[in-house]
């Protein structure tokens, strides 16, 4: 057990800066995703707590004690690694208990701590084979087993889930959560498949470039994204995300030549502003055509369970999700509606989300949205 | 690119039946001529099928050239050699991949470039040093406080001065590094985090991974470190350090004298057998290590 602190750290390779200034805090026993795209510098964040990398500025904290200058043995860290990492030459057994056998634990002991901790991950009967001769989920179990061996403070998770198939992903999922559950270490995961960061966190980090974009609860920043970068990253498919002016005399939100109704308090707070409107998928309801606004159906995609249509919404194509029972076909004329409660709301320049409550009639002040650290 | 058609195949059969009777010939003069007797060796024409005369001839060639002590000395020369090229490219190799400093492509380049210069063109400067190893020294105290002092230390006639000279290697740290190269990161990143330091890894890690490679580079080695001449050619006057190569030469018929070329043969015979046994023990891991990458 043991809680991290991530201060304004930052890191560059020569003049090229890939970290600036990242401010977070974990708390003891937490699971954290950090989510981003590849090159948003999730990774390396990942890798200066493990010990990996050289931080260029700021401090990380680990269990209070400041690690900057660090070995990785030091920090009571362990790491899965994207493509394992075992070594390829020792039986699972000995994969299991190398950092032991570094450590200098007496050879009984260690045995007995490689049997508990493989039966742990169900490795029990494979401890006596090379990783070669194992499934891609089975090394994945030899990687973290050799993790939880050590009985750290801290795991790290590099990816570890991308090189397996859907199912096993699926299934490994699961399992790192109960295995969480069950030790209980602090958790940074670190991932850009954003269902592993919706369901394994307790609190999810999104990053882009080098910087936070938001950090909070899973469902929070679902349903709140403090960008349109976070709106746009989390959720399939995407947000819909559409330039648009608030009308200064109507309450409606004036896209090219359509007016969508919005709230009065939205009205009332940004009139006359360029904004960038948002509404999620499932959000959006699709009407027969003459109704609501009208919009084109491009393509259907079937998920079993509902479908979604991509309909030509004035210049672009808006995603709605829609349950089984209706039926539409390419080329359809339909109309959609955008329950003005659903819709997001972003500053056109800086893409930050405008915070406006949609109380009926009540008008309160714009705010920014608050960033929880 | 790879085709398939009769001709191709029957141009390329001929060409590799060539090839092999081109390097089989040369074998088969030597194990026919080392069992024949002088007038037999000597008839026109040469006579391929190999006599009873064999052991008689290579009693004659060992107690001629004082086979024993060449064959123990080359033997000495070479192991110390290939161990010595294997134990320093594994590690030179392991120091420009692992590690980051900045003098890394500095070292890298130093190393290809004696890729270049192989000992037969640097043979006299090397051996001006093997010859008195403190002369750089001497002459800066010499040009620093004045003084001449007298302290000498030359590698002539000794196994050190036999070796040493031989054991830095351009071509193992390639192979090494080729190897090592294809070695993901995590691998030592995970031993890292495992809390194992660098030296440990290397020989937890990277020593079983590459023991075909190492096996290999042990053939190659070897057979050169056993087929040196010019080198122990020059460093070596005392016939107690005296090597195969230069006993070959002395196994060669005199101007004047009989041409027994039989016993000249049959010493080569011997002398091409630890090398032979060597490759024909290694040649399944030589191939391996040389082709693949094991993962």
């Amino acid at each position: 057990m043991a809680d991290i602190t991530v201060r304004a750290v930052r890191k560059s390779y020569g003049k090229t800066a890939t970290l600036h200034g990242i401010d977070l805090a974990f708390a003891s026993g937490e699971f954290v995703v950090i989510l981003g795209p590849s090159g948003c510098g999730k990774s390396t964040l990942l890798r200066m707590i493990a010990g990996l990398e050289d931080i260029t500025g700021g401090e990380i904290e680990i269990n209070g004690r400041v690690v900057n200058k660090l070995e990785p043995r030091e920090r009571g860290c362990a790491m899965v690694f994207q493509n394992y990492a075992l070594y390829p030459h020792m039986t699972v057994a000995d994969n299991i208990g190398y950092a032991l056998k570094v450590a200098g634990v007496p050879k009984a002991e260690r045995r007995a701590r490689i049997a508990e901790t493989a039966k742990i991950v169900g490795l029990g009967d494979y401890l006596q084979r090379k990783p070669a001769a194992l499934s891609g989920g089975q090394r994945q179990r030899v990687a973290m087993a050799r993790a939880i061996i050590r009985e750290p403070g801290v795991f790290l998770f590099d990816e570890p889930l991308s090189n397996l198939d859907a199912t096993l992903r699926v299934t490994m999922r699961a399992e790192i959560r109960k295995l969480h559950q069950r030790l209980s270490a602090t958790s940074v995961f670190v991932t850009h498949d954003q269902v592993e960061a919706m369901t394994l966190a307790d609190k999810l980090v999104v990053m882009n470039k080098g910087q936070v974009e938001q950090v909070g609860q899973p469902l929070d920043i679902y349903h709140r994204p403090a960008s349109t970068f976070v709106a746009a990253f989390i959720g399939a498919p995407p947000m819909n995300l559409m330039d648009a002016r608030i009308d200064a005399s109507a309450t409606v939100a004036r896209h090219e030549h359509l007016a969508i109704p919005i709230s009065s308090a939205m009205a009332a707070a940004l009139a006359g502003r360029d904004v960038t409107l948002g509404i999620r998928p499932e959000e959006c309801r699709v009407l027969p055509a003459g109704e609501g606004l009208p919009a084109r159906v491009d393509f259907v995609e079937e998920l079993g369970s509902g479908r979604i249509v991509h309909a030509a919404f004035g210049s672009r194509i808006f995603a709605a999700a829609i349950p089984l029972d209706i039926r539409v076909a390419s080329g359809d004329l339909i109309g959609l509606a955008l329950p003005p409660a659903q819709l997001h709301v972003f500053d056109r320049e800086t893409g930050r989300r405008l915070d406006v409550t949609h109380s009926m009639g009540r008008h309160e002040p714009v705010r920014q949205a608050a960033e929880a650290v | 690119m790879i085709q398939r058609t009769p001709y191709a195949d029957a141009f390329t059969y001929v060409l590799m039946a060539l090839g092999f009777l081109l390097l089989l010939g040369p074998f088969a003069v030597i194990v026919a001529g080392a069992s024949q007797t002088v007038q037999q060796v000597n008839a026109v024409p040469f006579n391929f099928l190999p006599q009873n005369q064999l052991i008689v001839n290579m009693t004659a060639a060992w107690q001629r050239a004082d086979l024993g002590t060449a064959m123990l000395n080359s033997f000495i020369m070479a192991s110390i050699v290939t161990f010595g090229k294997v134990a320093l490219s594994a590690l030179t190799a392991f120091s420009i991949v692992f590690f980051r400093t900045p003098l890394k492509h500095f070292f890298f380049w130093i190393v290809f470039i004696t890729l270049m210069l192989p000992l037969e063109v640097r043979v006299v400067p090397t051996y001006a040093v093997a010859a008195d190893l403190f002369e750089p020294i001497r002459l800066l105290i010499a040009w620093v406080t004045g003084i001449t002092v007298s302290i000498e230390w030359n590698l002539l006639n000794s196994y050190a001065g036999l070796t040493l000279p031989l054991v830095a290697t351009a071509t193992g740290t390639f192979l090494y590094r080729q190897f090592f190269m294809t070695l993901p990161d995590e691998l030592a990143e995970a031993a890292r985090m495992d809390g194992s330091g660098p030296i440990r890894f290397f020989f937890d890690v990277l020593l079983p991974l590459s023991r075909t490679n190492m096996l290999a580079l042990t053939t190659i080695m070897f057979v050169f470190g056993w087929n040196q001449y010019l080198w122990p050619l020059l460093m070596i006057t005392d016939p107690a350090y005296k090597t195969t190569m230069m006993s070959l030469v002395a196994l060669l018929p005199a101007e004047n004298g009989t041409p027994d070329w039989n016993v000249t043969l049959a010493g080569s015979l011997i002398i091409m057998l630890p090398p032979l046994l060597v490759v024909a023990v290694l040649q399944r891991w030589f191939v391996r290590g040389l082709v693949s990458s094991e993962k």
